[in-house]
């Protein structure tokens, strides 16, 4: 039977502007982790969980880290955990990312908030053999975090919407620069995932979606997306957060 | 020894306690984090006559002690419910309740007509109440003419008890419940959510895609008390009582308000196992307030 896990702060910086890293201790929640699935966080005080997404596991450790930004009551109460203090988690929930040992070269497009569940699965990709790429989109300076993670990984591009850091513009800006490759793994806002997949057309690649939602393990409906123009849909929580690109219709 | 159980029309409870319609699907995630046996019954997703895809995203958002949704009664359809989400509720030994919407009397009809041909469904609920879809729906429920003239029209296709889920979006909570048990229901389902919304302060629009959406959660619970206490004193037919409810001392509350039994929706959202907690907790807290059984406290709330 599933259960709720109790997960333990261990950590918490603010590492951007508004950008909340908070590693949690967990046993079964880091041994069973995998890059793309979230953790439903119970924030007190508040109706609803809050799905954010697992940016590292530490399987030795069992830590796993979690990126959010403060946007709203719930994430602002959520940065004020301190460590030692616990979270009623659900999870590690949905399908993450699956990749396969024969994939040469992977570009990982990340937008703002998304960028965080793409950070674990490159460091698996990188020990598989696999390079990595990455394209990296933030708003301005001040919101850039983990390049030198990413650069750890392998070639990486920052982009900011006003230029105050890298180039100016939007992923799909410096799309042309990038060397060859043979998939992409992508995960921002919808508006962003609509240009990504429309200038990557033709390649293969996986997005990871992210929507509000109600129960987070498939029973409320809430967060759907269509499969088709007939009435087909899949569910965030459950069948995703990740879906192959020709799987949904953004 | 408290006793749990509970008689009601077509439904043999051996617990007050079941999870309310559209916050449990048909149960199978929630059986992955326990045994749905232990519930008193289930009370399936809305069924439509066809497949229904439902409103687009975002369709919840989180208000001050609750929620709300707008999620379109997304089902596939009364057939496919059949064939595919009963038989697994009825591996569980407990009575399965069929919530019955539709746009239109024929739709509703013919939903309860369906519901005929498996022996696996105890009751319906008659939603009339949905807040969230076009047409129809909501104006069965909040006019009680047409609330009396499709409980007629659902009693006299179905071989089931119905339970008619009751909106609270009126001004006549009373005159509603009368017209419905006149027409004929064997009992009541109450309350059904509040129409609400919620502006973005970002965009500066509102934030469900369908703009306003049904509030529940606990800041509807002393709505649904007074209303099941106002109805409960007018009508003979039991109440399953809704709204809210997250607690052992929420049921009580309910139960003494006039409610028979009680329905558990978004509190699934926050503990998944919210529903066996309730009904382990409920015998202690029956004692603790000096009922010796459910029955004993129903309606206490009021009499004299």
């Amino acid at each position: 039977m599933k259960k709720q896990l109790e997960m333990v702060v261990e950590k918490v910086n603010e590492i951007a502007l508004d950008t909340i890293e908070m590693t949690l201790s967990n046993v079964h929640a880091a041994k069973t982790a995998q890059p793309g699935q979230f953790l439903h966080l119970q924030v007190e005080g508040h109706a609803l969980r809050r799905p954010i997404s697992i940016a590292d596991i530490d399987r030795e450790n069992n830590f796993l880290t979690v990126l959010f930004k403060k946007l709203g009551d719930g994430t602002k109460r959520l940065a004020m955990y301190r460590p030692g203090m616990t979270i009623d988690a659900l999870g590690p929930s949905g399908n993450g990312f699956s990749y396969e040992p024969s994939m040469k070269t992977v570009l990982l497009i990340g937008g703002g908030i998304g960028i965080p569940p793409l950070y674990n699965l490159g460091k698996q990709l990188k020990n598989k053999g696999i390079k990595v790429i990455a394209v990296l989109g933030y708003q301005s300076k001040e919101h850039v975090f983990y390049e030198e993670k990413f650069n750890e990984l392998g070639e990486t591009i920052v982009v900011t919407n006003d230029g105050s850091y890298g180039s100016r513009g939007f992923v799909t800006n410096v799309l042309d620069q990038v060397a060859d490759f043979d998939y992409y793994f992508s995960c921002g806002p919808v508006p962003m995932l609509k240009a990504v997949t429309k200038a990557l057309h033709g390649h293969q690649g996986y997005i990871s979606l992210e929507e509000r939602m109600g129960c987070g393990i498939g029973a409320c409906f809430a967060c759907v997306i269509p499969t088709d123009t007939e009435g087909g849909y899949r569910k965030i929580c459950k069948d995703g957060p990740v879906f192959a690109v020709n799987e949904v219709i953004l | 020894m408290i006793d749990l159980t509970m008689d009601l029309p077509g439904l043999n409870l051996k617990n007050p306690i079941m999870p309310a319609s559209g916050c449990f699907g048909f149960g199978r995630e929630y059986s992955e984090f326990y045994d749905l046996s232990r519930l008193g019954a289930v009370i399936m997703k809305a069924a439509t006559g066809d497949v229904r895809y439902g409103n687009n995203t975002p369709r919840v958002a989180e208000t001050s002690s609750g929620m709300l949704n707008a999620i379109g009664l997304q089902n596939p359809g009364v057939e496919k419910i059949i064939e595919n989400e009963v038989p697994f509720l009825a591996n569980y030994a407990i009575p399965i309740i069929a919530n019955v919407a539709g746009s239109t009397l024929e739709e509703y009809v013919k939903v309860a007509l369906a519901f005929n041909k498996t022996e696996s469904v105890n009751a319906l609920e008659l939603n009339i109440s949905c807040p969230n879809v076009k047409e129809g729906g909501i104006q069965f429920g909040t006019d009680p003419d047409m609330a009396a003239t499709v409980t007629e029209k659902v009693k006299e296709a179905s071989n089931l008890p119905v339970y008619v889920k009751l909106s609270p979006n009126v001004s006549d909570i009373v005159g509603m419940a009368k017209a419905v048990e006149k027409a004929g229901a064997d009992g009541l389902s109450m309350i059904n959510t509040l129409t609400g919304m919620q502006i973005h302060l970002e965009t500066k629009k509102p934030l469900l895609a369908n703009k306003t959406g049904g509030l529940s959660g606990q800041a509807i619970k002393p709505i649904a008390i007074r209303m099941i206490y106002e109805v409960k004193q007018h009508v003979t037919i039991p109440i399953i009582g809704m709204g809210g409810i997250s607690t052992a001392e929420d049921v009580l509350e309910f139960l003494l308000a006039g409610a028979s039994a009680v329905a558990v929706g978004t509190a699934n959202f926050q503990n998944p196992c919210v529903c066996p907690e309730i009904i382990d907790a409920l015998p202690r807290t029956l004692e603790q307030y000096g009922f010796q059984s459910v029955l004993d406290a129903v309606g206490k709330g009021y009499e004299a």
